[in-house]
């Protein structure tokens, strides 16, 4: 049969060299706790959070369609049900993250059930007012400081480790940790055969629902697993900040404002733009840190250009440029020499 | 031979436009229908109907006997209703391979190597296994046809869907195009075929139904079909002297 000669490989030599190289910059920053000064550690650990919520919102808007502006809800909720399951539950920090993650999943169906009949535009508006109820909600809760929010009680805050440093190498591991369990998360999803269903509703929901995928259900299964992994990353930005209070955990600006700059400045639709995203968005950040709100409109005029001249992104200008792709989700057929 | 689809009294209407109307037929297992009918008249909303784009006002579809006329698209494509698409709706961002990938795992619930084997395949087939690593986006009209093609074969259907899948082609690409169809045909799957390039249509098909507004005007056999005045004078314009 002629076609006996073709070979099918998702493999390329970019992405071999990548990972090997991802690997030693990952041991490397496992070692941070004996290299970097303790300021440098709280700012790579906030940056490994936001690669994290940045990762999840570009699975869900860039790949599943779900342009969602109130990924706040469960940054908050993750936060408050930290404090929740700390201090009236009794649990370790650690059980407590992890038990955020598994609420936010729960609470996140019945939300996905009302706002899934919403489409385009209403979609982005019905998730932002669910964000303000969440807020309002929790402000109404008097037990976790109502309105004024509440601390973390210093022993549990202790329970993590006795020594500051501890503390802090441990919550730098944690975000390292959730960062890499993310990224990893998203890239064997997309690889799979549900991440092929959900490239192909990236593209086209009419060809999509007519080659046998249930777009609804893909959608709802992307929507629950962001959402408790959105949570959980919230439980562990509360942890690190050991403070919460309404205005702060539902944030739009800080949840959600900035997660989208990093994910439309790097390249929606691939795993590695929100990564280069990230990047700019911090170096950015800290070098325009002086400037007071100059920095926010720095920042908006950034991403005008960047949708002006490169319209999908850093990443997505250089894939198509050079062709390379950093993560092999694609698949590549190729004849064999043999004959 | 039993019956693959049954369409019973299927009814549609936008508005005042009336795209279904009463529209019956049945289909064989192993049949060639050929759909022909003057632009507008319903053809593609007809398989829209089938394939569960749109849902009918009334009637009901039966598919291998089963009443699917509630079913999800996604459902009866899972069931083995496979469409070509009249404009072509590629995945854009993905290759020509990730898209028959996409119909042979999802579609067809194939895996692994089973289902790059069977793509391979179908594109060497198609002519397209030279570009099976282009991106569809890229592709010209052409290309985005036999693309259109590939992907419904690769969900290997047990009823195949064909909307003008020979619009634009020179006479050596029609020739080639109507084998391969021969050849589906001739491994046991039904095919519905809406065509307005008829030589191509009267290859293939031992049946044909002329529709307009959305209504069935004639059927039979296609020399008769053909060759009945009502037929040249609705379809193809004809005045026909008494």
């Amino acid at each position: 049969m002629s076609d006996s000669n073709y070979t099918v490989s998702r493999a390329s030599p970019a992405a071999k060299g990548a990972a090997v190289a991802g690997a030693v910059i990952l041991i490397v920053l496992i070692l941070a706790p004996w290299w970097a000064g303790r300021a440098d550690m709280r700012l790579m650990g906030e940056l490994f959070l936001y690669l994290a919520l940045a990762s999840l919102w570009n699975l869900m808007a860039g790949y599943a369609g779900l342009v969602s502006v109130g990924q706040q809800a469960y940054v908050g909720f993750g936060g408050y049900m930290l404090f929740a399951l700390t201090i009236f539950g009794g649990l370790h920090p650690v059980v407590a993250i992890a038990g955020a993650a598994v609420l936010g999943a729960l609470i996140s169906v019945p939300v996905a059930a009302l706002i899934f009949r919403l489409r385009g535009a209403y979609f982005a508006i019905g998730t932002w007012v669910i964000a303000e109820v969440f807020r309002l909600s929790f402000a109404q809760i008097s037990a976790l400081g109502g309105g004024s929010g509440s601390s973390l009680p210093v022993d549990i805050v202790r329970s993590l480790s006795s020594s500051r440093s501890g503390r802090e190498a441990l919550s730098y591991w944690m975000a390292l940790g959730a960062a890499v369990l993310v990224i990893a998360a998203v890239y064997l999803f997309l690889r799979s055969r549900r991440g092929l269903a959900l490239t192909a509703i990236r593209d086209n929901e009419l060809a999509a629902g007519s080659l046998g995928i249930d777009i609804w259900k893909t959608k709802f299964v992307v929507y629950v697993v962001t959402s408790a992994l959105t949570a959980m990353l919230g439980a562990l930005i509360f942890l690190q900040k050991l403070r919460i209070s309404p205005d702060a955990a539902f944030s739009v600006n800080d949840w959600t404002a900035f997660v989208i700059f990093i994910v439309v400045i790097g390249g929606i639709g691939t795993i590695e733009g929100p990564i280069i995203g990230t990047l700019i968005f911090f170096a950015l950040r800290e070098t325009l840190a002086d400037l007071g709100t100059t920095y926010l409109i720095v920042l908006g005029v950034v991403a005008i250009v960047v949708m002006l001249k490169a319209p999908k992104g850093v990443w997505g200008y250089v894939r198509e440029r050079y062709q390379i792709q950093v993560f092999p989700l694609r698949y590549r057929v190729k004849t064999d020499s043999r004959n | 031979m039993p019956s693959i689809l049954q369409l019973d009294g299927l009814g549609k209407a936008f508005g005042a436009v009336t795209v279904a109307d009463n529209l019956s037929y049945e289909l064989e297992e192993g049949e060639a229908l050929g759909i022909i009918g003057p632009n507008g008249a319903g053809k593609t909303t007809m398989f829209n109907l089938i394939t569960g784009t749109l849902s009918p006002d009334s009637g009901a579809i039966r598919f291998q006997g089963e009443d699917v006329t509630k079913h999800s698209a996604a459902r009866r494509c899972r069931a083995g209703i496979a469409r070509s698409f009249q404009v072509p709706q590629p995945f854009s961002g993905m290759t020509v391979f990730e898209n028959a990938m996409v119909a042979a795992t999802q579609a067809a619930g194939m895996s692994g190597h089973e289902a790059e084997r069977h793509c391979i395949e179908v594109l060497d087939q198609t002519a397209l296994l030279e570009k099976a690593n282009v991106v569809a986006g890229s592709l010209t009209l052409l290309d985005r046809k036999r693309l259109e093609m590939t992907r419904s074969l690769c969900a290997r259907p047990k009823l195949l869907l064909l909307d003008e899948i020979a619009g634009g082609l020179t006479d050596s690409e029609c020739v080639s195009l109507i084998q391969t169809i021969k050849d589906v045909h001739a491994s046991g799957v039904s095919i519905i075929w809406i065509e307005h390039v008829v030589h191509a249509l009267l290859a293939v098909v031992n049946r044909l139904i002329v529709i307009d507004f959305g209504r069935k005007i004639a059927e039979g056999d296609p020399k008769t079909i053909m060759a009945s005045p009502e037929v040249q004078e609705i379809y193809l314009g004809i005045e026909v002297d008494a």
